[in-house]
């Protein structure tokens, strides 16, 4: 049952660009289809992920299938249901934004392609998470990766969008490599292409290839950190509900591709857990330290998925050396803060991005340092991104704070137990972390305080106008959903548990209540909000705000302050990219000044990606001369190139028969 | 929790907070050999300007409002979980170390934001040193308290604080001493001390709280002051109850050791007050890192 509505979900979404299409004479029709049937995806998806989770009808379910080594085997267990959940949440929401954020109307000659690919992008990755076939997860991984390239490349008149694309692609097509890698190995381990099994020995080598090569590949769609240099761009020149969903459900696909491959292995080693926990702790820090030298508004989103996929791989991190050192609750504890992480950055990451797009959508601009003073323009967008903010940073009382909680308490439990130097390496994260909160806190501010607050500088959005209804609506219900998450954790107890046991596959995972005190956290968090809501009504009934005097700014006694004396975006970061400078390779361009009067000079500063700049385009520009000395073998001649094909094959069934 | 000992902590942690900024200053005036403010002015101050008017810049929105009111009452949720005199806290639960941690952030992050709102390059750059800075204070609090859980094998500042910590002094005084004394930078830093910050410099440009809250006025700046005596007697029950972790075993006697500890604690900020210079902005990070290196000191002390 739960395979069947799944399934039915897959087709409905794939179909849904293309019954929109069917509407082409009437553009707004068109839209209404798209977000209609992806809304009936999603209720199918979102009943078998329900179920699911709350251990409803598991079973699974398997049909023959024509393709070599491959089979229609599906099923949905608690954890494929997780990320179903989360996909089918932030899709429709998405989809909806997106019918007026890039209507048929405004854009008729791109608005049906990119109907068509979104919803491909979504059957992708909810065949994905339901595969138990090697084949059938690799075919739902290529429709989503390539869906969401030709989503990406929407402005492909543009030559940075052009750009950023091929860099996508090349990263997604060796990802790809890897993850059949991946199943290549493990074929030859298990002896079939099934992807249900949880019984496979961590101690062989083979085990060690899958692990490493499945870090790789899912770690480069995740984007974690060295593997992360398609994600910025691409998360920057997409439109801007595609980002949301990219960032918000699709580099997860990563997060769950290689927590299915974990879960095959009974004795998991503890450096397994190190290594992941320390990719994690490198790209949380990195990741936010790099969002916050950035100046484009979507690029500096893009690095806090960075950020986030690192807290959510600290915590597998954690979970897996629970594992290695037999410890259930810190399993227990590290996963349910990844899994929680995963849905609560789904939440969240997404209504940063649709907010971001509403200024997109004013202002037609992204550069942070032109905006300012927005807030009065558009007072609801406001409310929603700083809703998104405090909920990234994690703070309470919004979800955020719920997971880190958990990944925080899975790690000083890990360090106040007597487990040795295993124990104190899992609790170093607990710094790391706190450091990563205190830097994301920053980075916030500074988006907010440049772009909502403050003065307005007379760059962008001058004529700036709030959104529509149908774009603040998605926003509400995503504010809401972090809320209701923060208030009421112990809404998602249960459901993380059972995942968590999925996720162990023989064994049941302790009950999450005892081990975190979700209860407190509840009535705290209630409290706290009543505490601040009633200060502040007490405050604003006092007489002495309705009298207060309006006048400027006091700025130290200057009479005639300009909206340019205010703080900049670069001048706000400048001292944490300084700190940080080892790592960001900040390139300034700082004029000379000499003399008591000097001329006009400008100054100019920004952060590029080292990994990409430094390495991977000066590795690529040296073996594409490599390559060059091998051009002969192009001749450009379609005959040629079959000869070369069936004379592979043939060579290949000689030596192998 | 008896009602006697809820009214206790509310009577404390309510009142007694701008007394510690009194002692301060009346320690830092003796060594300057003057007589110094009365001990209770800091209380006339947040009087006088609860009474006051209030000029709000045509700038600011509601959020500059908020800044001052999320930062009160975070502090005052803070002070609900820490412990003070020898009992529990009245809101108590493993793992309450993160939430009063993030208590502070949140508070932080309001502040800053309504910093940013008046526009201003003066609160701009309050703003960048008190967002800097508090990134890697955080990392500090947060180990002196993993030191602390360690050893007491608890998460919960009510129990981490206190009993199990007695016997630290016998069986590690060395890593006790190392979490003491980067708490103690930590609470220099957060609430804006001298070597870190200069609560009564005269040059803005030099300032990093005082700076953020220029153009607050009136009861929004009664409000600022109040949190920050708040926050200061909050993190200073935390080093004072890490220091002396033992009870004398009846109520009253508990109590007037952890006030006599409190007092102390306000004379030692005082002392360094009197007797440091603060530091050039760009060498306070170097302080905040070193915090943190001597309670990673503690973690090696306590697994060697």
């Amino acid at each position: 049952m739960n395979e069947i509505l799944a399934l039915a979900a897959v087709a409905i979404a794939a179909s849904s660009g293309l019954a929109a299409a069917v509407c082409w004479r009437h553009p707004q029709a068109g839209d209404r289809v798209f977000v209609g049937s992806l809304l009936l995806a999603s209720i199918c998806g979102l009943a078998a992920a329900a179920r699911a989770i709350f251990n409803v009808g598991v079973g699974g379910w398997s049909r023959p299938w024509g393709v070599p080594g491959g089979a229609l085997a599906v099923e949905v267990d608690a954890l494929s249901g997780m990320f179903l959940l989360s996909i089918f949440v932030v899709a429709p929401l998405s989809a909806i934004y997106g019918a007026s954020y890039w209507s048929a109307r405004d854009n008729p000659s791109t608005a049906p392609r990119l109907r068509a690919f979104y919803g491909l992008i979504v059957a992708g990755m909810a065949l994905l998470v339901v595969a138990r076939n090697s084949i059938l997860f690799l075919l739902g991984w290529e429709v989503m990766a390539l869906s969401a390239f030709l989503t990406i490349t929407t402005e492909e008149h543009l030559p940075a969008v052009r750009e950023t694309g091929y860099v996508y692609l090349v990263a997604t097509r060796v990802g790809t490599f890897f993850v059949f890698a991946t199943f290549a190995v493990l074929r030859a381990e298990t002896g079939s292409f099934s992807l249900s099994c949880s019984t496979l020995d961590a101690s062989t080598p083979r085990a060690t290839a899958i692990f490493l090569l499945g870090l790789a590949g899912f770690g480069l769609k995740a984007g974690l950190m060295p593997l992360h240099v398609w994600l910025p761009g691409a998360h920057a020149h997409a439109p801007s509900h595609v980002s949301a969903l990219m960032s918000g459900v699709l580099i997860k696909m990563g997060i769950y591709g290689l927590m299915r491959v974990c879960s095959f292995f009974t004795n998991i080693p503890a450096w397994w857990g190190e290594i992941v926990l320390l990719l994690g702790m490198v790209s949380a820090v990195l990741g936010v330290a790099f969002a916050i030298g950035q100046h484009d508004l979507k690029r500096l989103l893009a690095y806090h998925s960075v950020e986030n996929i690192g807290i959510i791989v600290i915590g597998f991190g954690v979970a897996l050396l629970g594992r290695a050192m037999g410890q259930a609750e810190l399993v227990a504890l590290g996963l349910a803060g990844a899994l929680l992480h995963v849905w609560n950055h789904g939440l969240f990451k997404a209504l940063l991005f649709l907010s971001a797009g509403s200024v997109i959508h004013a202002t037609k601009a992204r550069e942070l340092e032109g905006f300012g003073g927005l807030f009065r323009k558009m007072p609801w967008t406001t409310v929603a991104f700083l809703v998104g903010a405090v909920a990234i940073c994690g703070l309470p009382p919004l979800n955020g704070f719920v997971s880190e909680l958990f990944v925080y308490l899975g790690m000083l439990r890990a360090g106040s137990m007597s487990l040795g130097m295993l124990g104190v390496s899992a609790a170093l994260g607990v710094p790391v972390l706190a450091l990563v909160g205190g830097l994301a806190a920053a980075c916030f501010v500074k988006v907010i305080g440049i772009v909502f607050l403050g003065s307005p500088r007379g760059i962008h959005g001058r004529d700036a106008h709030e959104s529509p209804r149908a774009m603040l609506g998605p926003m509400t219900i995503l504010a809401a959903l972090c809320a209701l998450i923060g208030a009421v954790p112990e809404l998602v107890a249960p459901v993380l548990r059972n995942a968590t046991s999925a996720w162990l596959g023989t064994q049941s995972a302790p009950s999450l209540s005892t081990l975190a005190p979700l209860r407190a956290v509840s009535w705290t968090n209630l409290l706290l909000i009543v505490a601040v809501f009633a200060c502040g009504a007490v405050t604003l009934r006092g007489s002495w705000i309705t009298n207060a005097v309006r006048g400027p700014t006091w700025d130290c006694g200057y009479s005639l302050p300009s909206s340019r004396m205010q703080y900049t975006a670069s001048s706000f970061a400048e001292r944490i990219v300084g700190i940080f400078s080892f790592a960001l390779r900040p390139r300034t361009r700082a004029p000379d000044i000499t003399g008591p009067f000097p001329l006009t000079a400008s100054f100019e500063s920004r952060v590029p990606d080292p990994v990409l700049d430094l390495w991977i385009l000066p590795a690529s520009r040296w073996s594409a001369r490599v390559a060059a000395s091998f051009r002969w073998i192009q001749r450009g001649s379609i005959h040629l190139y079959l000869f070369y094909i069936v004379g592979t094959l043939l060579l290949m069934l000689l030596i192998w028969r | 929790m008896p009602l006697t000992q809820l009214f206790a902590h509310l009577a404390f942690i309510l009142l007694l907070p701008p007394l510690m900024l009194g002692i301060i200053v009346k320690t830092k005036a003796a060594f300057a050999g003057r007589v110094g403010a009365p001990l209770f002015q800091p209380y006339h101050d947040i009087v006088k300007l609860m009474r006051k008017g209030v000029v709000l810049s045509r700038t600011t929105t509601w959020v500059f409002v908020a800044g001052p009111i999320i930062c009160l009452v975070t502090a005052l949720m803070a002070g609900l979980m820490v412990p003070l005199g020898y009992q529990r806290a009245p809101i108590a639960f493993a793992g309450d170390l993160v939430f009063f941690a993030y208590l502070f952030g949140l508070g932080r992050f309001f502040t800053v934001l309504a910093a940013m709102d008046t526009g201003s390059a003066f609160e701009g750059m309050g703003a960048t040193r008190e967002a800097t800075f508090s990134c890697l204070a955080e990392p500090a609090l947060f180990l002196g308290l993993l030191v602390l859980a360690k050893r007491s094998a608890s998460l919960s500042l009510s129990s981490m604080l206190g009993g199990p910590l007695a016997g630290t002094w016998q069986g590690a005084p060395a890593a006790l001493v190392l979490v003491v004394v980067s708490l103690f930078i930590v609470l220099l830093a957060e609430n804006c001390r001298i070597p870190i910050d200069d609560p009564n410099t005269h040059l803005e440009l030099t300032m990093i709280h005082e700076v953020m809250v220029l153009d607050h006025s009136g009861p929004l700046f009664g409000m600022i002051s109040y949190g920050a005596a708040i926050k200061l007697c909050v993190l200073g029950a935390v080093v004072v109850r890490t220091a002396i972790p033992f009870g004398t075993g009846s109520g009253l006697g508990d109590w007037a050791l952890f006030a006599a500890g409190m007092a102390a604690l306000a004379v030692a900020v005082g002392v360094v007050e009197s007797v440091m210079a603060r530091l050039q902005l760009k060498h306070v990070p170097s302080l905040l890192v070193a915090a943190c290196l001597l309670s990673g000191f503690g973690i090696i002390l306590l697994v060697r």
